[in-house]
């Protein structure tokens, strides 16, 4: 069928796009390259991608110990979900993707209408937020840690100067995960401005201009313009920080290593400790079910967002 | 036009596949010629800390001294369970250097050793070995590695010229213990007990320092602990972990638990700001290290019981292998390096690089007399009969957790009880992992 042009396809599918279908892309593509060009890159592909996806989804019905494989059917997701350190895992896990992402949709969203506003010095507060999303994960944890430090660390040794409580930020039971949350958070805020602010900076001024002749105030045109026009924006930070927040995995490794006890553990740490332990079959099949976890959630989430968005 | 655009895809596709033949084989070890030594081996240091690649470097030193023809190259690694997924992944694609140092006891019965490593049993120094030390590094009949180090033990260390200020004595029970504690509190100023929990690793230690007194109470506690038939949950092994929920309940225990590491408790310990830290006598090295002239302020005791008669839980050297991928002139080579380790010289080395936390596992080495004055605080035990191997070496089962439930325990955050039924779950886990008989 649509072999002649490129143009065709895209024509096709702009067209099944007007007419709230989606598009057919089944027919065989023109490539504009000789197919030994891409030799290489399949082969990349197929032996550190494709083998070892497949490989996984047998390893995980193994007991595998790196020497002998020995094929157990279901057993390692039985074990896995009897783990008592799974389901508090799990919990964790969502509690952390779910927190963060709301905070750095909120606060994201703050400190991009503040920084696409006229103030002082914006382009050099622009680079101040972003700077520790360039920084190293586990660079960021190790300089927490230290600052965060009940006993030495400047945190508390400022608040000691104060008169101020001088709680124990990762190795209090009840405080540890919020604190690597707290830290998710500087560390992950700057991408979420930054996509605010090119959401917000997109929307055409005359709808301010309008607004403003109308008389509405600032709060009406914060509510009925600009959070509507940026919910591209706003669907773009939830994906990206959910996913982000569900595989956390490095800032937990670096602050707390899952501790005090069992009290910042989440589904990751766990996977990445039974793989410590030595247990290679019940680690993969931890990660097939987190990879299913995370589909589930983030597939219906994505198509949810998506058709909102194309619904403005 | 055609035939030049045949030959580049023929050229692409060959490209392409010795790419992937690249990273499909690694890097394979080439094994030596068929005569004589050769003239370079690998050698993969037992961590990557400053004393495990000093220990490394000096013993290649000398052993390059002795035997001028062969050149060592010293490799290092993690320490801890990263390293253990480290060996078993060289081990398993068949790229584990000529010689290498990793424990004895059941972390070395999960390499399967008769498989990955060449037997040793027929090399002259295996007769100097102690027994308790050959069966660690042994399957079957056949041994498969030379002793590394001293033995060492665990139980508590404690500062001497504390002891002596506040009138104290070496507490036999746990009554004593915790009344000597409460004494060293009521002084003010120093810590009665040592924790830290940022060193999450120390936290385990009045559980696995207590299984000399769990194996004096029942012999055969390990043998029905690996079959499935005996608990951390019921008495004597519950014992351990109510010593750690005590501590923390009596507040006997530094404020920084949660934060403070293990080189740091260390210093307080040196320095007389704390009094009693339970630890494995193996740091003294590290002590030694940071505070020369407190090394023999330290002294050493049992874990206390609760009616006395306290044993020592007494841990192996670890263990030189060689991976059975070495062949040739190489195994010849690295053959020597092992005997080297073990011959006076190699002691020599290894006495001077680290201080000695015990009595060596086998006769060619020998304690110098400058050595911590807490190996005399062993050696009493030794000489009573009242001393136990550390669980590790009786059975294959433990579990990866115990060191964070321990946490747990120690800083309030679950009952010992819980702690113990934790634990016992983990180890389930752990058994059935290894397929032993009784778990399925």
């Amino acid at each position: 069928m649509m072999t002649t042009t490129s143009i065709a396809p895209a024509a096709a599918a702009a067209e099944g796009a007007s007419r709230g279908k989606t598009p057919r892309r089944r027919g065989r593509m023109k490539s504009f390259y000789p197919s030994w060009f891409f030799i290489p890159a399949v082969a990349l592909y197929v032996v550190f991608f494709a083998v070892p996806t497949f490989a996984s989804f047998y390893f995980a019905f193994t007991r595998w110990d790196l020497f002998t494989a020995v094929p157990i059917g279901f057993d390692n997701f039985v074990q896995f979900f009897q783990d008592p350190q799974l389901l508090n895992g799990f919990i964790h896990t969502f509690e952390y993707g779910f927190a963060t992402s709301a905070v750095k949709v909120v606060l994201g969203f703050a400190i991009a209408l503040l920084l696409t506003g006229p103030i002082f010095a914006r382009g050099y507060l622009r680079a101040i937020i972003f700077f520790p999303v360039l920084l190293s994960t586990i660079g960021v944890g190790i300089m927490w840690k230290s600052l965060l430090d009940p006993f030495h660390g400047v945190v508390n040794a400022a608040l000691g100067f104060l008169h101020l409580p001088q709680p124990g930020w990762f190795t209090d039971p009840h405080l540890a995960l919020v604190t690597i949350m707290g830290v998710d958070v500087w560390k992950g805020v700057g991408i979420a401005t930054l996509i605010f602010m090119a959401g917000i900076v997109a929307i055409p001024s005359e709808y301010f201009e309008a607004a403003k002749v109308d008389g509405a105030s600032g709060w009406k045109i914060l509510r009925t313009i600009t959070i509507p026009l940026t919910r591209p924006a706003t669907a773009t930070v939830i994906t990206l920080s959910l996913i982000g927040g569900l595989r956390s995995f490095d800032l937990v490794q670096a602050i707390t290593n899952g501790g005090p006890g069992f009290t910042s553990e989440v589904i990751t740490s766990v996977i990445y400790k039974e793989y410590q332990a030595g247990y290679f079959g019940l680690s993969t099949a931890g990660n097939v079910v987190l990879f299913i976890v995370v589909t589930a959630i983030m597939v219906p989430l994505t198509a949810y967002l998506n058709r909102r968005s194309v619904e403005l | 036009m055609f035939i030049r655009r045949t030959a580049t895809r023929a050229i692409a596709i060959a490209g392409a596949a010795a790419l992937v033949g690249l990273a499909l084989s690694g890097c394979t070890p080439s094994s030596g010629g068929g005569s004589g030594d050769a003239s370079q081996i690998t050698f993969l240091a037992g961590g990557n800390d400053p004393v495990a690649i000093k220990t490394a470097k000096d013993l290649v030193a000398g052993f390059e001294k002795k035997y001028p023809k062969i050149n060592v190259k010293v490799n290092t690694r993690p320490a801890g369970t990263d390293g253990d997924n480290i060996i078993k992944t060289k081990l398993s694609t068949g790229t584990m250097e000529d010689v290498f140092f990793y424990n004895s006891g059941s972390l070395f019965q999960a390499l399967h050793p008769e498989r990955t490593m060449v037997d040793l049993s027929s090399q002259p120094w295996v007769k100097t070995l102690s027994n308790d030390f050959k069966q660690t590094v042994s399957v079957g009949k056949k041994v498969y590695g030379a002793p590394f180090g001293s033995t060492f033990d665990g139980g508590v260390m404690y500062n001497k010229k504390v002891y002596a200020k506040l009138g104290l004595s070496v507490p036999d029970t746990w009554a004593d213990f915790i009344s000597n504690s409460q004494k060293i509190k009521a002084a003010g100023g120093i810590t009665p007990v040592l924790a830290s929990y940022g060193d999450t690793w120390t936290a385990q230690l009045f559980v696995l320092a207590d299984f000399a007194n769990v194996s004096a109470q029942d012999p055969e506690w390990a043998s029905k602990y690996t079959a499935n038939k005996a608990k951390y949950v019921d008495p004597p092994a519950l014992a351990g972990f109510q010593d750690t929920a005590d501590v923390f309940k009596l507040g006997l225990m530094n404020k920084d638990y949660a934060s403070l590491t293990n080189v740091n408790a260390l210093k307080l310990l040196a320095t007389g700001k704390a009094a009693q830290y339970p630890m494995i006598t193996v740091t003294i090295g590290n002590l030694a290290q940071s505070n020369p002239e407190a090394v023999n302020d330290i002294g050493y005791f049992a874990n206390p019981t609760a009616n006395g008669n306290s044993h020592a839980t007494v841990w192996e050297a670890g263990g030189a292998y060689i991976p059975k991928t070495t062949t040739g002139g190489k195994l010849s080579a690295a053959e020597k390096f092992l005997a080297f380790l073990n011959s006076p010289a190699g002691c020599d080395i290894q006495n001077k690089a680290s201080a000695p936390a015990g009595p060596y596992a086998t006769t060619n080495c020998k304690v110098p007399a400058d050595a911590p004055a807490l190996i005399a605080d062993e050696q009493k035990y030794q000489d009573a009969g009242k001393t136990g191997l550390a669980l590790e070496f009786i059975s294959p089962v433990k579990g990866p957790n115990l060191s964070q439930i321990t946490v747990q325990v120690g800083s309030g955050i679950s009952t010992a009880a819980q702690g113990a039924a934790l634990y016992d779950q983990d180890v389930k886990k752990q058994a059935q992992q290894l397929n032993l008989p009784g778990w399925n």
